[in-house]
C-alpha cells in the first residue's frame, strides 16, 4: 500500500457555546495523535453555537476519520472540510516593530502600506501593524519587518468561509448518517 | 413542587425506574445519601468494599440487562477510583451513569479537600459528562444523562454535582420518561438531527447493495461483535447467519450473540481465534462484520487482514468505519434493524463446499490431560456439566477468561460479561455481583485467574453482607498466565515479576469473608464443590490448581498475520 501524502486541511466546526467544548474538541486532536497547526474560535449570529476553524496536517484517510470523530461528540453539531480552491482563509496578525527613528519608521509604513496593512498604533519606539490574510503574506511581510527587530507577534490562527451560497449544514451522506446517531435518541 | 438537588436526584432516579445503585458515601455526596436514607424502601444502595468494585457492578448490571447501570461515589479519590471503571465500561459500550459530587460552588478551583477535575478527566472516557452549577438544570442533565447512556451506542455518562447544588432547592416537574426527549437539552439535541424525530433508517440502497453482494457471494463469512449484543440483536443475527448459510466468528465482546457451538459457529476470532475462524476470515470472498470494530486483537495486521474479501461493516457508530480496516461498504443503523431488512430482502443461500473447508478446521484447541492438575477444558467442561446452560459468566482478564470464552457456549446477549476492549484485570467480581443482582432468576459464576483475584477480591465483603449467590471459580496456576506465555513464546522465557509464588490462601481468605471455599485438584473433586456451591445458592470460592505452564492455544503475535499460529 502506498502511503498516502499529508496535507494541510482546514475544518469548520460548529459546536454548544459552552464550557469545556472547546477543551473537548481540541483534546479529541492531541488524543488521536496530531497537532494543531491553527485555532480560532468565536460565537456565530446564534450566540449559542460557536465556530471553531481547526487546521491539521494530515492525509486523506487520516483526515475523513478525524472528521468522524469530531461529528460525534454530543457538542459539535456540524463538521466540513474546507478545501483551498473553494474557499476563503484568511487570518488577522499584529506584528509589533521596533522604529526608533523617522527612517525605520517609514520603511515599516511603507512596507505595511505595500501590503494594505494599517498601522494601529504608534510611539516613539514602535509601531503596530494589522495584517490580514494567509499565510503566504503574513510570511511575506514577517520576513521584510524582521531586520526592524519584531518586538512581538500575535496570529488569531486563520478562519474560513467556502466560496458562494454553500454553508456547514449542507446535507451530505456522511452527515445523514450522523444525524442518525443523534436521532437514535429515541 | 419544591425539593433540595437531593430529592430531585433521587426523583430523577425513579423516573428511570432505577431500582438499585452501587456506591460508596464520603463528604461531598452527604445530602445525597441522606436523601438515599428516606428513599431506601424503593431504591437499593449496595455498599461496596470499594469504588472500582462499585463501577464495575454498575457495569455488570447494564450487560446483563440492558438496563442503565448506576453507579454513585464522593468527589476526590472517590471519583478517581471510579476511572478505571468507567474507562472499562466506555471501551465496551456498557450503558452506565455515574453521579458523583464535587465540593461546594465556592471552593471549586482552590485545590479543596477532596477536589479534582472529574469533568476534565474522564472527558475521554465518557461518552458525555456533565458539571452540574445550578440546581434548577439538574433534573434535566440528569434525564439526558440516562437517555444518552442507552440510546445509540451505549456509554457512559458522567454527571459531577457541587455539593451545594444538593442542598439547595428548585421547583421539581415530575416528567415521565417517554416524555424526556421533548424537553431541555434531549430537545436541543434531537432538533439538530435532520430526520426530525422520525424512527431513523438505515440507508435502503446500502442495504440492497449488500443483498447483491451477497447473491455473488461463493464463500461468504459473518463476524458476529458486541453491537449485536449491545443491539440485543441475536435472533436476527441468527436468522440471517441461516439464511446466507455461511459460517460466524464471534469476537470477544460478540459472546451470547450468536449460539455458540452450533454448526455454523467456527468459534473465537483474532489473536487466539480458532484455526477454522482466521483460516475462513483469511479465506473468504465477502466478510459481513456486524457491530464490530476490529480491533486490533481481532484484524491484529489490518493489511492483511481478510486478503481476499470485499469486507462489509455494519455498525450504529459512522465513526468506526474504515477506523482500523479499510472495509468495501457499510451500513449505518442499529443491528436489529439492519439484519431485519437483510433477512427481508435474501431468500436462503447454501454453501457447502466452502463449509466443509471452513470446518475441515478445528473450532477448539484440545488439552492434554495431565495427571497432578487439572487443566482448562476439564474446569470449563465441569461447568457446562454441572451448571444450568444458561449460567451467566463474568470473567476477569488473561488466560482464563480467553479459555471461559474460547470453551464455554453462550446463547444469549448478556450472558458472557467480560472486559473485552479495556481488559480491565479485577473486573469479575463486581461484574458478577451486578449481574446477579440484575438477573436474581439466573446462576452467576465468576471466573477468574489467581492474579485478577487478588486485586479486587475485596468485593468478597459485599458478596458476603448483602448475600449475593456468586461462584468464584479461581483457574490459579501460580503465575500471570497470560504475561508468562508471551515471555515463553516471545520473551525467551524470562518470567520476569510474573510468578505469583505468594499468598494469600484463597480459601482461608474468602472463609475470613464468611465464604464457603475449597481448593481443589481433580475434575471429581472440581464437580462435587460446583454442584455443593450451586445447591446450596450462596457464595463460593472453587481455587482450581492448574499447570504453571498451560497456554491458551492457538495464539498469533499482535501485528501478525491472522494465519500465522505460533502457538497451535
Amino acid at each position: 500500500m502506498t502511503e498516502l501524502k499529508k496535507e494541510r486541511h482546514t475544518l469548520a466546526v460548529l459546536v454548544d457555546n459552552a464550557a469545556g467544548v472547546l477543551s473537548q474538541v481540541s483534546r479529541l486532536f492531541s488524543r488521536k495523535g496530531y497537532n494543531i497547526e491553527s485555532l480560532a474560535v468565536g460565537a456565530t449570529d446564534n450566540p449559542a453555537v460557536s465556530r471553531i476553524t481547526v487546521e491539521v496536517i494530515a492525509d486523506e484517510e487520516q483526515i475523513s476519520l478525524l472528521c468522524n470523530q469530531l461529528n460525534k461528540q454530543f457538542p459539535v453539531h456540524s463538521v466540513k472540510r474546507l478545501s483551498p480552491s473553494h474557499s476563503i482563509r484568511r487570518e488577522l496578525v499584529l506584528i509589533k516593530v521596533k522604529a526608533e527613528d523617522s527612517v525605520s519608521r517609514n520603511e515599516v509604513m511603507q512596507i505595511a502600506s505595500i501590503f494594505r496593512s494599517a498601522i494601529i498604533d504608534v510611539s516613539a519606539q514602535s509601531l503596530t501593524v494589522a495584517v490580514i490574510g494567509e499565510e503566504e503574506k503574513v510570511f511575506a511581510i514577517q520576513d521584510l519587518l524582521a531586520p526592524h527587530g519584531i518586538l512581538e507577534l500575535v496570529r488569531t490562527g486563520i478562519v474560513a468561509l467556502e466560496r458562494g451560497s454553500f454553508t456547514i449544514d449542507e446535507a451530505t451522506k456522511q452527515k445523514l448518517e450522523y444525524d442518525y446517531a443523534k436521532a437514535s435518541l429515541w | 413542587m419544591k425539593m433540595t438537588g437531593a430529592q430531585v436526584l433521587m426523583e430523577c432516579l425513579l423516573e428511570q425506574d432505577v431500582d438499585v445503585v452501587f456506591g460508596y458515601p464520603g463528604g461531598t455526596i452527604l445530602n445525597v445519601y441522606d436523601e438515599l436514607y428516606n428513599y431506601s424502601d424503593r431504591i437499593q444502595h449496595i455498599l461496596t468494599a470499594h469504588e472500582q468494585g462499585a463501577s464495575h457492578a454498575a457495569d455488570g448490571y447494564a450487560r446483563s440487562t440492558g438496563k442503565v447501570g448506576v453507579c454513585m461515589a464522593t468527589s476526590g479519590p472517590g471519583s478517581t477510583n471510579l476511572t478505571t471503571g468507567i474507562a472499562t465500561a466506555y471501551m465496551d459500550s456498557s450503558p452506565t451513569v455515574f453521579i458523583v459530587c464535587n465540593v461546594n460552588g465556592d471552593l471549586i478551583g482552590k485545590d479543596s479537600f477532596q477536589e479534582v477535575d472529574i469533568t476534565g478527566i474522564s472527558m475521554p472516557i465518557t461518552k458525555c459528562n456533565y458539571l452540574v452549577r445550578d440546581v434548577n438544570q439538574l433534573a434535566d442533565v440528569l434525564r439526558a444523562a440516562f437517555t444518552i447512556a442507552k440510546s445509540g451506542r451505549p456509554g457512559p455518562v458522567l454527571v459531577d454535582i457541587l455539593k451545594n447544588v444538593t442542598a439547595e432547592t428548585t421547583d421539581y416537574v415530575p416528567m415521565a420518561k417517554a416524555e424526556h426527549p421533548k424537553h431541555g437539552r434531549l430537545n436541543a439535541l434531537m432538533g439538530r438531527a435532520s430526520d426530525n424525530f422520525k424512527a431513523p433508517e438505515p440507508d435502503v440502497n446500502d442495504v440492497d447493495k449488500l443483498v447483491e453482494m451477497i447473491l455473488a457471494s461463493q464463500k461468504p463469512m459473518l463476524i458476529c461483535g458486541g453491537g449485536v449484543v449491545r443491539g440485543r440483536a441475536h435472533k436476527e443475527f441468527r436468522e440471517f447467519a441461516q439464511r446466507i448459510d455461511a459460517p460466524v466468528a464471534i469476537t470477544v465482546m460478540g459472546g451470547g450473540g450468536f449460539v455458540g457451538g452450533s454448526e455454523l459457529t467456527t468459534g473465537m476470532i483474532g489473536m487466539h481465534g480458532s484455526q477454522a475462524s482466521n483460516m475462513a476470515v483469511d479465506g473468504c470472498d465477502l466478510l459481513i462484520a456486524v457491530g464490530c470494530r476490529f480491533s486490533d486483537r481481532v484484524a491484529l495486521d489490518p493489511k492483511t487482514f481478510a486478503k481476499q474479501a470485499d469486507i462489509v461493516q455494519i455498525d450504529i457508530d459512522r465513526s468506526e468505519i474504515n477506523k482500523n480496516v479499510k472495509v468495501d461498504h457499510h451500513i449505518i443503523g442499529d443491528a436489529k434493524r439492519v439484519l431485519e431488512m437483510l433477512n427481508e430482502r435474501i431468500r436462503p443461500q447454501e454453501h457447502k463446499a466452502w463449509k466443509n473447508y471452513v470446518f475441515s478446521f478445528p473450532t477448539e484447541a484440545q488439552y492434554e490431560f495431565s495427571g497432578n492438575t487439572l487443566n482448562p477444558a476439564q474446569i470449563t467442561g465441569a461447568i457446562q456439566r454441572i451448571l444450568p446452560g444458561d449460567t451467566i459468566v463474568a470473567t476477569d482478564v488473561g488466560q482464563h477468561q480467553i479459555w471461559a470464552i474460547q470453551h464455554l457456549h453462550y446463547s444469549y446477549p448478556g450472558q458472557l460479561i467480560t472486559s473485552g476492549g479495556f481488559g480491565t484485570m479485577g473486573f469479575g467480581l463486581g461484574a458478577a455481583l451486578g449481574a446477579k443482582l440484575g438477573n436474581p432468576d439466573k446462576a452467576v459464576i465468576h471466573i477468574t485467574g489467581d492474579g485478577c483475584f487478588r486485586m479486587n477480591c475485596n468485593e468478597l465483603a459485599t458478596e458476603s453482607f448483602y448475600d449475593i449467590p456468586v461462584i468464584t471459580i479461581i483457574f490459579n496456576n501460580g503465575t500471570l498466565g497470560m504475561v508468562r506465555q508471551w515471555q515463553t513464546v516471545l520473551y525467551d522465557h524470562h518470567y520476569c515479576q510474573t510468578t505469583l509464588d505468594r499468598g494469600p490462601d484463597f480459601v482461608k481468605l474468602a472463609e475470613s469473608y464468611g465464604i464457603k471455599a475449597k481448593r481443589v485438584t481433580t475434575q471429581e473433586g472440581l464437580e462435587d464443590a460446583l454442584a455443593e456451591a450451586y445447591r446450596e445458592g450462596k457464595g463460593y470460592v472453587i481455587d482450581c490448581v492448574i499447570d504453571i505452564d498451560e497456554m491458551v492455544r492457538p495464539m498469533v503475535a499482535s501485528g501478525c498475520e491472522i494465519t500465522d499460529f505460533i502457538v497451535k
